[in-house]
This record gives structure tokens, C-alpha cells and sequence, in this order.
């Protein structure tokens, strides 16, 4: 009876080299074997129309070859790296005091990472380009700490996060242009409106779980966008919605007119201190997100989000209402979401259905995934890493999504839990031990 | 046993699976402030029965009566599974461990409390600031996890996941957790199952000691004929769905028909019971 113990994988040493050996040659087959079926029709025949309209038909064998002799060998390559780089051998490779090295580099990222954010429009102020992407950064932030809440707490698979956004974005876009509200009016009401919508997600898909919950989210964030393509009336349909008001200081606008902020203070004008302090609002949104986020967790609603994703059947047996306490979770991280998509309306000046994507959710759950699910640390890093990484690769044009995939695997087989894969644990008997153990957890689910 | 003192009636219960009839009209009482076990072969309905209990099943037929303390007293069958837990304070184990194993062991038992804690914080708003009540709230539910963390023994793994504990200490864990919701009748599903001949008898002791220092009522189901022989007031028997036999511990045991059912389901098992000595 060992049935519950959890016991370090044992690795036998002379029969485990040959019958490895094999392992990987039949991984390797089987993988050569399923592309071999995929692309015989992909890219073994080529099919166009003809002049007359007929179908016009030709083989193209060697590629297909060569493509089915890459990916067994890449299978084996892989295979190969996940048993050198394999997670689970690195907790006891690593010398204690490097480990402990680790340790207090980790507990330093942070805030140095937050001190670098705060001077980067002093850094950067010349560079237009660096402060739109760290913008753009830090609304991928924040936008992964708020699905982070339903996904990496809450365990709950949300594929339609962008629908949040969108009715952020929209609420603020149309009080503030039908009704002129400031954006400071808008966003709370645009954050409620979302949660709002996060309550309605939630309520068909209580019963749901897993990939079913992922299929619903998606078809519902699909549905917020084609009601927003085909409300013309309201939202200006695939046109989208144009000179959105851009947010002021206390009412004090960033114009070069006199009554402007520029005027006021007797400096000369500059449309980069429009850029500043948007740089500055998105970056106390995200922080705000991630405070709320890290104090919900350590009170009893945050610790249920994180028991439900552990055992819904146990967190039920212990008396935790769990229609509520999900869908407090789709509301929270919607409300974030809100907040994110009114500050996306109003940087942009302009918002269309485009923007709000299938890609966008699939974007910002990567994100959190390659976090690691729940670390809001894992998460800002990868964001940065993505979102950074999709510029730096602009040049390479088509290759870009190709080095993109590439990248995510490696990540993925050589972290499998995330860039930071282990859990805080939220209240602590004492505090000093567990520290240093926690390098060494492995995965649960 | 007279029905003054019993914390639970369970009167013709029944529970239908499709054509599968798991149990079939089934009537006991669990007496207050009393250990009673139930026992029966593999696949005789002893986790439907407590699946109906906690209300995860919604039983085919028949009713279950908690009465508490203070005369209150609530039909099971009509709550559902969260509020029997919450307003009619059961807990339970379960057969297959179910403890939150990435939290720690110290934050299992924090999630335990949830109700309470939830209310301390004020449904949230209160704790996101810090407020002193709700800080004095947690304190005082550490303090309650730590109690029963040194109860069980596992008060220097407080701090580890759950899901790295050794197999009889998540069991014992597990127990602690359902104690930290205040039950006032605990639930367990084979406590015993997996655990050597010193782990049992630890259990044992845990479980007279939370009967006598914390007036909980115990309904026990359990294999291990050595613990149910040695802690149960009551016994009840079931085989195929029906109660066949209940009593007192000696007597059930030397009940033919328990014998026979043993027999007819596992020979290991019949021996075991007709053995152990009390
Ligand atoms: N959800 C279900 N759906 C269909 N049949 C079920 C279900 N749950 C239990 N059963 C059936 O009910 C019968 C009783 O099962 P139960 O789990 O209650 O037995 P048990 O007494 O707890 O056995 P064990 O000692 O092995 O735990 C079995 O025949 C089982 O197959
Ligand atoms: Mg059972």
C-alpha cells in the first residue's frame, strides 16, 4: 500500500541505457510515422486549380521526406535534451549554495525589476519606440495577472479572457465619447461592467471543467466579438470606434494648449509626456492588480480559488460554496481585464473588433502558462519575454512565429511548470525553512 | 438504542444506480457522542451511504435525520453537499485521500475554515485592508490548525505540501482538516486503509480522544477489524445494499450471517474478523 506516497523517480543504472535507447527510437518512429500521415496530404500533393478550372494535381515527395527524417530526428534531439536537461535530476544537481544563491537572486528580481520599470521613462525618454513597448509590455502584464487569477489560481481554463478586455475597452470608449466621462469616471464603471460580464461567463459554466471550459470560454469570447462586429448601431461595427478621449491629469488635459498641462507648469511642450504618463497610469494599474492579487490570496477567498483547483470534491466536503467562489474568480479576473481594455481604448485613441482576437486570450494565456501558473513574478517575466521577444524578432519577418514556437517548446520541456514553477505558500508556521525547500517541489497537476 | 440519543436516524435509505440498487432501504442510527462503525465487503454500499450522508448522492429514497445538540434538527436529504458540511456541520474523509496536495499542510487546515474566515473578513473587503478584526480572525485560526497539527503529530510539517507527506500522514491530516470545520459528526471512510499496526493504533486513540475531548459523534467505515473492534460502541453491518446485522462489537462478531458474508466475499477478511480479539 503505497499508493498515496510520493517517491523521488529511482533510475536503474545498467538495463536503463539500452532500454532508453529504444524508448527514444520508438518516440522518435512514432512521431516520424504521425507526420508522416499529417503532411502526406499538406505537402506531398499539391493541389491548384488549373487554367480551365479543372484540378490540377502534382507530388512533392522529397520534401515530404525531408520533412518526416526532421522531425524524427528532432523527436530524438528532444528526447534527448529532456533526459540531460530533464526537470526532475536539477534540485539535486544544483550544490546547495548555489541553490541558496538562486534563492536570494529570485527574492532580489522582483524589486529590482520594479525599480528598473520606474526609471525606464527616465532612461528611455528619447527612445519613443522602447516607451510604447513597455507599455505595451506592461498591458500584457497586467492583462496576464488578471487571467492569471482564473487560470493559475483558480485552476479554471479561460480561453475567452480578450472578452474582458474587449468590454473594458468598449464601455470606456462609448461613455466616454456619448457621454463624455473622463476616464477616470470610466474606469471603475468599465472594470464593473467586465466583472459583470465575468459573472454571466460564469454562471453556464459552472458545471464545466477542463476542456470543456475551454471550449465554452472560447466560443464566448468569440461571441462578444461578433456582437461587437455586428452591433453597428452601438459600436461603430467593424470600424470600430474613433477619437476616444485621452485620459487627463485630475482633468488637466496633456495638450500643447494653454490650459494644458505643459502650459500650467511653464515647460515647453512635449508629446512624449503624454507617453510618460500613460507609461506611468498603466504601471500603477498593474501594480495595483498585482497587490490585490497577492493580498486576495493570502485571505480565505484566494485560498479557496487555489483549494478548488486542488480538489473541487474536497473543497466541497469542507463546506465551501463553490458556484461563489468561482465565480468570484471569473469576476476578479475580469474586473482586471476591464480595467486593462479601458486603458487600451484610451491610449489608443481608437478600438476595433481586430484588436480583440482569439490571438489576444491565446497571447495572454501563454503568458501565464510560461509564467508558471499562479507566480505573478513568472508572469511579468514572461511577458516581457514574449511580448519583448516578438519585437526583437521583427526583423526575421516570417520566421518570427517559427523561432516563436521553437523557443516555447524548449521552454516548456525544460521547464515544465512555468519560468517559476513553484508555489509561495500563503501563510507560513515558520517562516525561515521554507524558504529553501521550495526549489526542490515538484509538480502537482 | 433509543432514538433520544441518537445524533443520526437514517430511516429506509435507498440509492439506485441505473439497475445497480447500492443500497436498499437501509435503517440505522449513529448514536451521539458515539463511535459507529460500518462495515461490510467490498462493494456492500458503505461509500454510497456516505455519499448520501454528506449529500454528493441525492438519495433514490428514504430519509436522514441529524439532530444536534440543541435540539435542531435537519433533514440531510434536502441539503446539498456544501451546506451539509456548513449548516449541518459533517465532515468527512475519504477513501481515496482528497487533501489539496500543492498547499501546505498548515493551509489545508486554513481552507478548512473557510466559512468562518470568510465572515472574519468581511467577506473579503474587510481583509483586503488589513483590518484588526480580521487579523485577529486568522491568528486565531492558525491557532486552531496548530492545535490539531499537534494533535495528529504533524505540527513539524506544517509547512511542507501536502501532497509530500507520507500516506498515513496525509490520512491523519486529512482527519485534523475535518476537524477544523467544528463537526458535529465526523465522517471517516476507512481511516485505517494503508496504515502499519503502530499507525493504527495511534488512529485509534485519535479517534476515542476526539470523541471524549470534543464531543463528536464518529461514523466509521472501516476494514481494519483490529481498530473497528477495538473504539466502536456500534456496528453495523451491510452486504449487497442491506444492513444484515448491528450491535454491539462482540456480538456482530460472532453473528453467523456476518461470518458467512465475510466468508463469501474474502476469506482473508473472515479470518480476520473472527481473530481479532478485542
Ligand atoms: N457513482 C456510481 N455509479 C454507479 N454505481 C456506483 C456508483 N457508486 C457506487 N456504485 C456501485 O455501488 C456499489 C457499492 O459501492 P460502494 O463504493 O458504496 O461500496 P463500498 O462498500 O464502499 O466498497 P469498498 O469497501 O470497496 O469501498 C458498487 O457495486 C458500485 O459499483
Ligand atoms: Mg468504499
Amino acid at each position: 500500500m503505497s499508493g498515496g506516497r510520493v517517491t523521488a523517480p529511482t533510475t536503474d543504472h545498467k538495463p536503463a541505457r539500452a532500454h532508453r535507447a529504444a524508448f527514444i527510437l520508438k518516440k522518435a518512429l512514432l512521431s516520424a510515422f504521425v507526420a508522416l500521415v499529417l503532411f502526406s496530404l499538406m505537402i506531398g500533393i499539391r493541389t491548384e486549380a488549373g487554367p480551365t478550372g479543372q484540378l490540377i494535381y502534382w507530388t512533392r515527395f522529397s520534401e515530404l521526406a525531408s520533412l518526416v527524417g526532421a522531425v524524427f530526428i528532432g523527436s530524438i534531439i528532444v528526447e534527448l535534451m529532456r533526459q540531460w536537461l530533464g526537470p526532475a535530476p536539477t534540485a539535486n544537481l544544483i550544490p546547495p549554495p548555489v541553490q541558496n544563491g538562486l534563492a536570494l537572486a529570485g527574492r532580489l528580481i522582483a524589486p529590482a525589476l520594479l525599480i528598473f520599470t520606474l526609471l525606464v521613462p527616465v532612461i528611455f525618454y528619447q527612445q519613443r519606440y522602447i516607451l510604447d513597448l513597455a507599455i505595451l509590455v506592461l498591458t500584457y502584464v497586467m492583462l496576464g495577472w488578471g487571467l492569471n487569477v482564473v487560470v493559475g489560481l483558480a485552476g479554471l481554463l479561460d480561453l475567452g479572457y480578450v472578452a474582458f478586455y474587449a468590454v473594458g475597452a468598449y464601455s470606456y470608449a462609448l461613455l466616454a465619447t456619448t457621454f463624455g466621462l473622463s476616464f477616470w469616471i470610466c474606469l471603475p464603471l468599465a472594470g464593473i461592467l467586465a466583472s459583470l460580464w465575468g459573472v454571466m461567463l460564469g454562471f453556464p459554466v459552472l458545471r464545466l471543467r477542463g476542456d470543456y471550459l475551454a471550449i465554452v470560454t472560447l466560443a464566448f469570447g468569440e461571441i462578444i466579438r461578433l456582437v461587437i462586429v455586428n452591433w453597428q448601431s452601438l459600436t461603430g461595427g467593424p470600424n470600430g470606434i474613433s477619437g476616444i478621449p485621452r485620459p487627463t491629469l485630475f482633468g488637466i488635459p496633456l495638450t500643447p494648449a494653454d490650459d494644458g498641462l505643459a502650459a500650467r507648469l511653464g515647460i515647453e511642450f512635449d508629446p512624449t509626456h503624454r507617453i510618460v504618463f500613460l507609461f506611468y497610469v498603466i504601471l500603477a494599474l498593474a501594480l495595483i492588480t498585482n497587490w490585490v492579487t497577492i493580498r486576495l490570496r493570502r485571505l480565505p477567498i484566494g485560498r479557496a480559488w487555489e483549494a478548488l483547483r486542488e480538489d473541487e470534491v474536497a473543497c466541497r466536503a469542507l463546506g465551501i460554496n463553490t458556484t461563489t467562489t468561482k465565480l468570484t474568480a471569473f469576476a476578479t479576473g475580469a474586473l482586471f481585464g476591464g480595467f486593462a481594455g479601458a486603458f487600451f481604448a484610451t491610449r489608443q485613441g481608437f478600438i476595433s473588433p481586430e484588436s480583440f482576437t482569439f490571438q489576444e486570450s491565446a497571447l495572454v494565456l501563454a503568458i501565464v502558462v510560461l509564467g508558471g501558473m499562479g507566480s505573478q513574478l513568472g508572469v511579468a517575466l514572461a511577458a516581457l519575454a514574449l511580448i519583448g521577444g516578438f519585437e526583437l524578432f521583427r526583423g526575421l519577418e516570417q520566421y518570427r512565429m517559427l523561432v516563436f514556437g521553437i523557443a516555447m517548446v524548449l521552454l516548456m520541456i525544460w521547464r515544465p511548470r512555468g519560468l517559476i514553477g513553484h508555489r509561495a505558500p500563503t501563510v507560513y508556521l515558520k517562516r525561515a525553512e521554507a524558504i529553501s525547500s521550495d526549489l526542490v517541489k515538484e509538480g502537482h497537476g | 438504542m433509543s432514538d433520544t440519543d441518537s445524533i443520526l436516524t437514517v430511516d429506509r435509505l435507498s440509492m439506485r444506480f441505473g439497475g445497480i440498487v447500492a443500497v436498499n432501504e437501509l435503517s440505522f442510527d449513529a448514536g451521539r457522542r458515539r463511535i459507529t462503525a460500518l462495515i461490510g465487503p467490498n462493494g456492500a454500499g458503505k461509500t454510497t451511504v456516505f455519499n448520501c450522508i454528506t449529500g454528493f448522492y441525492k438519495p433514490t429514497g428514504g430519509t436522514m435525520r441529524l439532530a444536534h445538540d440543541n435540539g435542531r434538527e435537519i433533514a440531510l436529504e434536502r441539503l446539498n453537499d456544501f451546506r451539509i458540511s456548513k449548516q449541518a456541520k459533517v465532515a468527512r474523509t475519504f477513501q481515496n485521500i482528497r487533501l489539496f496536495p500543492g498547499m501546505t499542510a498548515l493551509e489545508n487546515l486554513m481552507v478548512a475554515q473557510h466559512n468562518a474566515l470568510m465572515l472574519a473578513s468581511g467577506f473579503t473587503f474587510l481583509g483586503l485592508f488589513g483590518a484588526p478584526s480580521w487579523r485577529a480572525a486568522e491568528r486565531r485560526a492558525i491557532e486552531r490548525a496548530t492545535f490539531w497539527l499537534k494533535r495528529v503529530g504533524l505540527i513539524d510539517r506544517a509547512d511542507d505540501a501536502a501532497g509530500n507527506l507520507a500516506y498515513g500522514d496525509q490520512r491523519r491530516l486529512e482527519i485534523a482538516r475535518a476537524m477544523c470545520t467544528e463537526p458535529a459528526l465526523l465522517c471517516l471512510d476507512e481511516p485505517a486503509a494503508g496504515l502499519n499496526a503502530r499507525e493504527s493504533a495511534a488512529l485509534s486513540e485519535l479517534l476515542l480522544s476526539i470523541r471524549a475531548d470534543h464531543g463528536t459523534s464518529i461514523l466509521l467505515i472501516e476494514h481494519d477489524m483490529s481498530v473497528v473492534m477495538e473504539i466502536s460502541d456500534h456496528v453495523v453491518v451491510m452486504d449487497y445494499g442491506v444492513k444484515i446485522a448491528e450491535g454491539a462489537p462482540q456480538t456482530v462478531r460472532d453473528d453467523p450471517r456476518v461470518i458467512a458474508a465475510y466468508l463469501g466475499a474474502d476469506e482473508q477478511e473472515a479470518i480476520a474478523v473472527m481473530e481479532s480479539d478485542a
